[in-house]
């Protein structure tokens, strides 16, 4: 069997990942995708804890779902920012919307 | 069971790495539904068969479609051929390999750390208990109430913000 280390640091690895898209992407979009893989990275650490320490319970599984819940509100949101950004300002370069820098 | 945790994670990691570092958005999105498809089969790997459908049903089939969405109405701009990446990437390249260091140490001083998982109980039907405590009120029928109605509520904001209400006056008129 596969000991429960395997999938902690596939998970972080994948955290990792999806912060260097956040951080170093241009496009928002793009922005966006890795903020989804560190949701996953996420969820892929609440069902392994789930299967590794409490098989017996629902919770962990009820815990994800609710996760996959808020992700699919914060995608609608952001993605309708970023188009309502486009019609206004023709641009979803994260470094040129700079217009509340002081 | 060791040989196909590694394929799905060397899928999972390397079209996550693609997602981040690829030029063209939409190869993006793609490499994004590969990396989701590969957590599905992990989630299956850990016995979570309905969560890896989840994943598939609501990740695949709608939250990329969403990307695909928007990153197609926002082409105009798209800037293939510029760098993907910004110019502080350096830095961002070492706070990610930092944050993963520090994971590992911490995940690396937890006694649990290389625990195996215990038996599954035979005769037992996750799914169903799943469903049951999902609208039971003494279980998670509140959460799950809440959840829907801040989907809903995100639902009718997404729609507000990104309805072009000024243009649309003008093109009445």
């Amino acid at each position: 069997m596969i000991p429960i280390s395997w999938y902690l640091i596939l998970a972080a690895a994948l955290f990792s990942i999806g912060l260097f898209g956040v951080l170093a992407r241009k496009n928002a979009v793009a922005i966006l995708l890795g903020v989804e893989l560190m949701l996953n990275a996420v969820n892929i650490n609440l069902v392994t804890f789930w299967r590794y320490n409490a098989p017996e319970t629902v919770t962990g599984q009820v815990f994800a779902i609710i996760v996959f819940a808020v992700a699919a509100a914060e995608v609608a949101v952001g993605l309708a920012l970023i188009i309502s950004i486009y019609r206004n300002r023709n641009t979803i370069v994260a470094d040129d919307l700079d217009m509340m820098k002081w | 069971m060791k040989i196909l945790f590694l394929i799905f994670a060397a899928i999972t990691l390397g079209s996550a790495f693609m997602v981040v570092t690829t030029k063209k958005m939409i190869h993006a999105a793609f490499w994004l539904i590969t990396t989701l498809f590969g957590v599905a089969a992990l989630y299956a790997l850990l016995n979570a068969g309905f969560m890896a459908m989840v994943q598939i049903v609501v990740y695949v089939g709608a939250i990329a479609i969403l990307f695909i969405f928007a990153i197609m109405l926002t082409r105009k701009e798209m800037l293939d051929s510029a760098a993907p990446l910004n110019k502080n990437w350096g830095i961002a390249a070492l706070f990610s390999l930092l944050s993963f260091a520090g994971l590992y140490t911490l995940l690396r001083n937890w006694t649990g750390f290389s625990n195996e998982a215990p038996e599954l109980a035979a005769g037992v039907d996750t799914i169903t208990e799943l469903g049951t405590a999902l609208v039971t009120p003494d279980a998670y029928l509140l959460p799950f109430e809440v959840a829907s109605v801040l989907l809903l509520a995100a639902l009718i904001g997404a729609v507000y913000v990104a309805n072009d209400a000024k243009n649309q006056q003008e093109a009445e008129k």
